[in-house]
């Protein structure tokens, strides 16, 4: 097993994250012990049990279709690094 | 941008095949949204009025999924000949864009809730084909994003996310539409389904109904597929038809000169009516999916599928089936009347207590009623004339009180007065007059009046029959009910 630098960029880039050349080395090495450390559960036979998506044995987890109005938009928008108005301001991202 | 496409009507080196298959999002009927609370009725509001800390994924919120959603996209499922897992998975697909507040969209993707289905889909040269349906998979919608506001480009973006979080079935056809016509027919089908079943209004002005296409070109006879190119931003019918064949151009053009096609996503641009690569999605085609932990799988049991089944509605095809088995009409008319659930049902309304009267008042709603709908962008459900006011025009009709013409005079009144036929008849003095004695009376005249035309329709000159129906109508200011005339004519000289 094995992780390359260019694995971790990758990743990096994909959670936006920018790393120094450094921490490509730091992470990538942690990185690696977490794998190693799941690569453990591949010794167990497996074999009888169904892959799951879920371990609470529920299904069906359902609500009706009841509006609830949340009355306190502002207060969310208020988390916001920048609004206009009732908007959300983001930088452009015009294809 | 690349800028290839030569003008339509191109001839191209090889005989090539368009090969399409379609991804189309609509969303569901419901009142909430698909994990939260929220109401869908944002549309035209004041922007972030229909949110809650759930769609704007606020830290420690947990999404709870609407039933109603679930009933209506199994529903759809089933009106599209689907098969439903017995079980399946949500699942996050990951991506960093402004209008996804949770940097992921809850959707499907290994474990989708039906697959294997198949649409019949009614062609302009009267054939009808199976489009095969791949999936149908449930998932919420993103944000709004606002790059101007009116005319004017803004140097920033704006978000609103009253629809993020709006529940959304994403049906996937196989590869099986060979033409942006049989794409158009397609998409036709499929609206008038999902409309009849009640699963989505698909009112695409606001965004209800959103359509990529899958688009590849091979030499006609060919069995491998070419590599293909994914179109977006096809906000219409027409606009998937006029990306369709602008990208026949482009691939055509690049294949003919020995070139090669790259798979990539490309933009339809309406205004300028070419498509052109979309770069920056590239890179960020690594959705890294995987199943969503705060939601527990969705089971079909049997008897909810059963229920539901049970209380789909009569879907367009077998309604066409019956209005011409039934009420005796042509393929055309009942095609037209049943194209549209409102439609069908207002003018089934209008029909009791009318036997036998299903080709005049189909004449009617077609040629008439129709029309004024269209002309006012308004649905039969809130036509200002009720179904039942229309059948006592059509029974008036029927009876011959009342010529086509004068219907449509009736008609245009009615729509603005809403007052009932009857009165409107006798208010405009259009009734026909289709008492014998006194059309007798005039054509008495009219014989007198035109000796020689009565001569020559004696003795068997069929056309000179007009002139003298022509002095009747005349004679009658046009009240005369011409069927009848006409009858009473031949009697009048054969003796």
């Amino acid at each position: 097993m094995a992780i390359s630098e260019e694995d971790v960029r990758k990743i990096a880039k994909l959670a936006r994250l920018d790393l120094s050349e450094d921490e490509v080395r730091l992470y990538g090495g942690q990185l690696l012990k977490i794998i190693e450390s799941m690569a453990e559960l591949e010794s167990l036979d497996a074999s009888s049990v169904p892959p799951t998506a879920s371990v609470l044995g529920l299904a069906n987890v359902l609500r009706e279709d009841e509006p609830r109005p949340f009355d306190d938009g502002d207060a969310l928008l208020a988390n916001a690094p920048e609004r206009e108005g009732p908007y959300y301001k983001v930088p452009k991202v015009l294809e | 941008m690349e800028r290839v496409g030569p003008a339509a009507g191109m001839t191209t080196k090889t005989d090539y095949e368009m090969v399409v298959g379609l991804e189309v999002h609509c969303q569901l009927a419901t009142r909430t949204k698909l994990f939260c609370a929220c109401g869908t009725d944002g549309f035209g509001e004041t922007a972030n009025t229909r949110v809650c800390p759930v769609c704007t994924g606020q830290p420690g919120t947990l999404p709870v999924l609407n039933k109603r959603a679930v009933e209506l996209a199994f529903q759809a499922a089933l009106a599209l000949d689907c098969r439903l897992a017995e079980e399946s998975v949500f699942a996050r697909k990951n991506y960093f864009y402004p209008d996804l507040p949770k940097a992921y969209q809850i959707s499907q993707y290994e474990r989708p809730f039906s697959t294997d289905g198949g649409l019949d889909v009614a062609l302009k040269d009267g054939r009808v084909k199976r489009v095969r349906i791949h999936r149908v998979h449930l998932e919420e919608d993103a944000g709004k994003l606002l790059h101007e506001i009116g005319s004017k480009r803004l140097d920033y973006s704006l978000v609103d996310f009253n629809r993020g979080g709006a529940p959304l079935i994403e049906i996937v056809s196989e590869p099986d539409l060979r033409s942006s016509e049989e794409a158009y027919a397609y998409l036709t089908a499929l609206k008038e389904v999902l409309q009849h079943a009640g699963c989505s209004r698909c009112d695409m002005e606001k965004g209800e109904m959103r359509c990529d296409a899958n688009v590849s070109l091979r030499a006609r006879g060919r069995g491998e597929l070419g590599t293909r190119a994914e179109l977006k931003n096809l906000n219409s019918f027409k606009g998937v038809k006029d990306a369709l064949e602008y990208e026949f151009r482009r691939q055509a053009a690049l294949l003919d000169s020995g070139r090669r096609v790259v798979q990539e996503t490309r933009l339809w641009d309406a205004q300028r009516q070419e498509t052109r690569s979309m770069r920056s999605k590239e890179e960020a085609h690594d959705y890294r999916y995987f199943p969503d932990p705060d939601l527990a799988p969705l089971r079909a049991a049997p008897e909810w599928v059963a229920a539901l089944k049970a209380s789909l509605p009569e879907l367009p095809a077998a309604k066409r089936q019956r209005f011409q088995s039934q009420h005796a009409l042509s393929a055309y008319d009942a095609s037209v009347l049943a194209s549209d659930r409102e439609l069908a049902e207002y003018f089934e309304r209008a029909l009791s207590g009318l036997p036998g009267g299903a080709k005049t008042l189909a004449n009617l709603v077609i040629n008439e009623l129709l029309g004024k709908l269209n002309a006012e962008k308004m649905t039969a459900g809130r036509c200002p004339v009720p179904a039942e006011s229309l059948g006592e025009l059509a029974r008036l009709v029927q009876a011959g009180t009342l010529s086509s013409k004068g219907a449509k005079d009736v008609l245009a009144r009615m729509w603005e007065s809403g007052k009932p036929a009857a009165v409107l008849v006798a208010e405009l003095g259009v009734s026909q007059v289709s008492d014998d004695a006194q059309l007798r009376d005039w054509i008495e005249q009219a014989l007198r009046a035109q000796p020689q035309a009565a001569a020559d329709l004696k003795s068997g000159k069929e056309r000179a029959i007009g002139s003298l129906v022509g002095v009747v109508m005349k004679l009658s200011k046009g009240k005369a009910n011409p069927a009848r005339v006409n009858v009473l004519i031949k009697e009048a000289v054969s003796r």
